[in-house]
C-alpha cells in the first residue's frame, strides 16, 4: 500500500532521515517507534507531503505522491495529531466534516457520516454534535481528531503520537477502540510513537527509527525475540521482555482436553493475564470457555513456555 | 501568580454576591464616597464670569444654587456616596453612580439659570473644579457598577444608546443653554456640525485606509522572519514621530505633489489641509493595526495549523477558514485600540488647516477662551468613549461564538 524507496530529508546541514525504505502492506499497523529526534515525525509527514523528501521516492497504491499536488493528496490520506489540532472555533460536526466539504459532498451524506462516526466513538450525536472542542474532555478531544482523520474513509491513516496527551487508562481505552476500528474499516496505518509498549500493543509492525536511520523493521514477536542493536534492546527494556512477548499471544493455541478446577478465562485472553490468574488463584491448570462453553483447559506450564526466547 | 490573583482575574460568573448588602466598607467604593464627598464639600462648584474671558469667581454649591436646589443636590449625591462606599450589589452601585451624575447635570444647569441674570448675554456660567471631580468620580463608579454586571455585548450597546438619548435630549431641550459650553456652541452652531463630520470622517478613513494596507502587508510579511522585522521595526520608528515634527515633515512633500501630480490638487493634496493630517493618522495607524494581525496570527496554536494543513486545506483556505477566524478578536483589539487613538489626535488636524473639532480647541487656547476649547475636547472624548463601547461589543461578538457553545 505505502512504499517508501531510499527516503531522505535534510534540513540545512543536518541529516533528519537517512536512506529509509518500508512497505506497508494493505491493512497493516505500522507504528514507527524511536527516541525524540530520532526522525519518525519527518518520516511520517513525508507521506503525506507536509514535508518533501530530499531524496528517495514514496508510492500509495503504486503511484509517486508527487504527481499529485500536496492538498488533493492530503484528502485522501486521513491526518490525526498529539493534542487533536481540532479547529477551536468549529463545532464537533464542523470539524469532523472538514474533509468531506472539502471533497465536495452533499450535505446531507456529510450529516449522516457524521452522526455515524460519532456513533462509532461512542458520543452521542445529539449531545456532542454543536459542541465546540474546548467544551470536551481530553479523552473525547482526540476521539473527535481520531473521527476527523477518518471522516472521508481514506485507505491510508498517518497518526503522530495520537494519544500521547491521554492518562494511561482513557490512552488504553483508545487504543483498544483503534485496533476494533482498524478491524471494521481495513484502514492501512502508520502510527508513531515514543512509546515501545504502545509500539508493542498496536503494530503488526514495528519500524524502530534512530538517528534518522531504520534500524529494524520486524513483527512485535520477532523484534521483541532478536533486537537488531543494543538501542532496540534499550527501547524494548530487557527486563520484561518474555512478559512482552506472552502480553502478544493468546490462550486459543494452547488449549488442550482435560479438567482444571475453578472459575473459566475467557478464549482469546493473552497468555500474560492468564499466567497471572494461574499464579494469583495458585491454580497449575486453568478452565477456558467461550461464550459460557468450555473448551479445555490450559496449564501453567504451556503459559510459561510462551515466554521463552523465540 | 497566585491563585487569589488569578481568582480575582478570572471571577466565577456564578459568584455574584446573592444578598443586596453584605456587612463591611467596599474599598474602591469608599474611594469613590470619599472623592465625592471632598469635591461637592471642599471644592467650588461653579465659576462665574461677567464675560467670555474675564476672570471668574468660583462659587461652592450651597452659593451656586438656591438654598432648597441646593440641599437637594448635596442630600441626594451624600445618599449616593454613602451606598457606594457600603457593600451594595453591583445593581445599587450602578443606581448610585447614575443618579448623581444625573444630579450633576441638573445642578449644571439649574446654577447657570440662577447665576445669569435675565437678559444677560456675556456673563458666563461654567462648571469649576468641585463639579468636573464630582462627575468623573460618579461615572468611574457608575462604569465600575456596570463592569461587576459583566454586560454582554447587546447591554453594552443598549446602555451607550440610552446615554447618547438622555444627552440629545438634555442638550436639545435647551436646560444647559447658559452654561458657558452651551453659549460658545450658539456662537459656531453653523459650523459645529462640519466639524464633527470632518472629525469623523478624517478618523475612520484613516483607521480603514491603515486596515486595507496594515493588515494585507502583515499577511504578505509575517511569514518571512527579515520581512517582518523590517515592516514592524520601520512602522515602530513612525509610531515614535510626533505628530507635530510629522506635520513639519510632510508639508513639503505634499505641496511638491499637490503642485506637479496633475489632479492631486482637485483632490485635495496639498502642504496643509486635510491631506497631511489624513496621512499622519494612517501612519500612527499602521503600526498597530500590523502588529496586532501578526500576534493574532502567531497566536494561531501549531497543532491546529498542522491539522489544516493535514487535512488537505489550500493556503487560501487556511489563511481564510482557519487563521482569520482565529485572529480576527486580536485584530478587532488593535483596530479598537487606532479607531480611539486616532479620534484623539485628529484634534491636531485643526493645527493644519484640516478642519476637525480641532479647530474650536486651538481657536480657543488662541483665543484663551477655556469654553471653547472644551467645546471641541468635550465631543472628542465623547465620540472617543462611544467608538470604544460600539468596537469592544463588536469584539466580544467575535469571541462569543466560542464561549456561547462551550457551556
Amino acid at each position: 500500500m505505502i512504499e517508501l524507496t531510499g527516503v531522505s530529508r535534510v534540513f540545512g546541514a543536518r541529516t533528519v532521515v537517512s536512506d529509509v525504505s518500508l512497505t506497508v502492506e494493505a491493512g497493516a499497523i505500522l507504528t514507527i517507534v524511536g527516541t525524540s529526534g530520532s526522525g519518525k515525525t519527518t518520516l511520517l509527514r513525508m507521506i503525506n507531503r507536509l514535508v518533501e523528501p530530499s531524496a528517495g521516492t514514496v508510492r500509495i497504491a503504486g503511484r509517486d505522491i508527487r504527481d499529485v499536488p500536496p492538498h488533493i493528496l492530503r484528502r485522501g490520506i486521513g491526518y490525526a495529531i498529539q493534542g487533536h489540532g481540532l479547529f477551536p472555533h468549529r463545532s464537533v460536526a464542523e470539524n469532523i466534516a472538514v474533509v468531506p466539504r472539502l471533497l465536495g459532498w452533499d450535505r446531507r451524506r456529510i450529516a449522516a457520516r457524521v452522526d455515524a462516526l460519532l456513533d462509532l466513538f461512542r458520543l452521542d450525536p445529539g449531545v456532542y454534535r454543536d459542541r465546540l472542542p474546548a467544551a470536551l474532555s481530553g479523552g473525547e478531544q482526540q476521539r473527535i481528531g481520531v473521527a476527523r482523520a477518518l471522516a472521508a474513509e481514506p485507505p491510508v491513516l498517518l497518526m503522530d503520537e495520537p494519544f500521547g496527551a491521554l492518562d494511561p487508562i482513557i490512552r488504553g481505552q483508545a487504543q483498544a477502540d483503534l485496533l476494533a476500528i482498524q478491524r471494521r474499516t481495513g484502514t492501512t496505518i502508520v502510527l508513531v510513537t515514543h512509546d515501545m509498549d504502545e509500539a508493542l500493543r498496536l503494530g503488526s509492525r514495528i519500524a524502530v527509527m534512530d538517528r534518522g536511520r531504520l534500524v529494524q523493521e520486524a513483527a512485535p514477536a520477532a523484534l521483541i525475540g532478536a533486537p537488531a542493536t543494543d538501542f532496540v534492546g534499550a527501547l524494548l527494556g530487557r527486563g520484561d521482555r518474555a512478559f512482552q512477548l506472552m502480553a502478544l499471544r493468546v490462550v486459543d493455541d494452547l488449549i488442550e482436553p482435560g479438567p482444571a478446577p475453578g472459575e473459566p478465562i475467557p478464549a482469546g485472553i493473552s497468555v500474560r493475564a492468564a499466567l497471572a490468574e494461574s499464579l494469583w488463584s495458585q491454580r497449575p491448570a486453568l478452565p477456558v470457555s467461550r461464550d459460557g462453553v468450555l473448551l479445555g483447559r490450559v496449564t501453567r506450564a504451556a503459559l510459561e513456555a510462551q515466554g521463552a526466547r523465540p | 501568580m497566585g491563585e487569589p490573583f488569578a481568582t480575582w482575574m478570572r471571577p466565577d460568573p456564578d459568584a455574584r454576591p446573592a444578598r443586596w448588602i453584605v456587612a463591611g466598607l467596599d474599598p474602591l467604593g469608599t474611594v469613590f464616597a470619599g472623592l465625592l464627598s471632598l469635591s461637592l464639600l471642599a471644592l467650588p462648584l461653579m465659576i462665574t464670569r461677567p464675560n467670555r474671558i474675564a476672570a471668574g469667581t468660583s462659587l461652592m454649591a450651597w452659593s451656586a444654587l438656591p438654598a432648597a436646589a441646593a440641599l437637594a443636590v448635596l442630600g441626594i449625591a451624600g445618599f449616593a456616596a454613602a451606598l457606594l462606599a457600603l457593600r451594595v450589589a453591583p445593581p445599587a452601585r450602578l443606581a448610585a453612580g447614575a443618579v448623581a451624575l444625573l444630579v450633576l447635570g441638573l445642578a449644571a444647569g439649574g446654577a447657570a439659570d440662577h447665576l445669569t441674570p435675565p437678559g444677560d448675554r456675556y456673563s458666563r456660567v461654567s462648571p469649576d473644579a468641585g463639579w468636573w471631580l464630582a462627575f468623573a468620580v460618579a461615572g468611574l463608579a457608575a462604569g465600575d457598577g456596570l463592569a461587576r454586571l459583566r454586560p454582554g455585548p447587546g447591554t453594552r450597546i443598549a446602555t451607550l444608546a440610552a446615554v447618547t438619548v438622555l444627552a440629545g435630549l438634555a442638550l436639545h431641550s435647551g436646560f444647559w443653554n447658559n452654561l458657558s459650553v452651551m453659549r460658545e456652541y450658539a456662537g459656531h452652531a453653523d459650523t459645529f456640525g462640519r466639524e464633527v463630520r470632518t472629525h469623523l470622517g478624517l478618523a475612520l478613513s484613516s483607521v480603514a485606509a491603515a486596515a486595507l494596507v496594515g493588515i494585507p502587508a502583515a499577511l504578505l510579511a509575517r511569514p518571512v522572519p527579515a520581512l517582518r522585522r523590517t515592516l514592524l521595526g520601520i512602522l515602530n520608528i513612525l509610531q515614535t514621530l510626533p505628530s507635530m515634527a510629522l506635520f513639519g515633515m510632510l508639508i513639503a512633500p505634499l505641496a511638491w505633489i499637490g503642485r506637479s501630480v496633475p489632479g492631486a490638487a482637485e483632490l485635495g493634496i496639498a502642504g496643509i489641509g486635510p491631506a497631511p493630517a489624513f496621512v499622519a493618522l494612517f501612519a500612527y495607524a499602521l503600526l498597530p493595526v500590523a502588529a496586532a494581525t501578526v500576534a493574532g496570527l502567531d497566536a494561531v496554536p501549531g497543532p491546529v495549523r498542522d491539522a489544516a494543513a493535514g487535512v488537505g486545506m489550500t493556503s487560501r483556505q487556511r489563511l481564510f477558514q482557519v487563521e482569520l477566524p482565529l485572529a480576527l478578536p486580536a485584530m478587532l483589539t488593535g483596530l479598537r485600540i487606532v479607531l480611539v487613538q486616532n479620534i484623539g489626535l485628529a484634534v491636531i488636524a485643526g493645527l493644519v488647516g484640516g478642519g476637525g473639532l480641532g479647530v474650536f480647541v486651538f481657536q480657543g487656547i488662541s483665543q484663551n477662551a477655556g469654553d471653547l476649547v472644551l467645546l471641541g475636547a468635550l465631543p472628542t472624548v465623547a465620540l472617543a468613549s462611544g467608538s470604544a463601547v460600539l468596537l469592544d461589543a463588536a469584539i466580544a461578538v467575535s469571541r462569543r461564538r466560542r464561549r456561547e457553545r462551550t457551556q
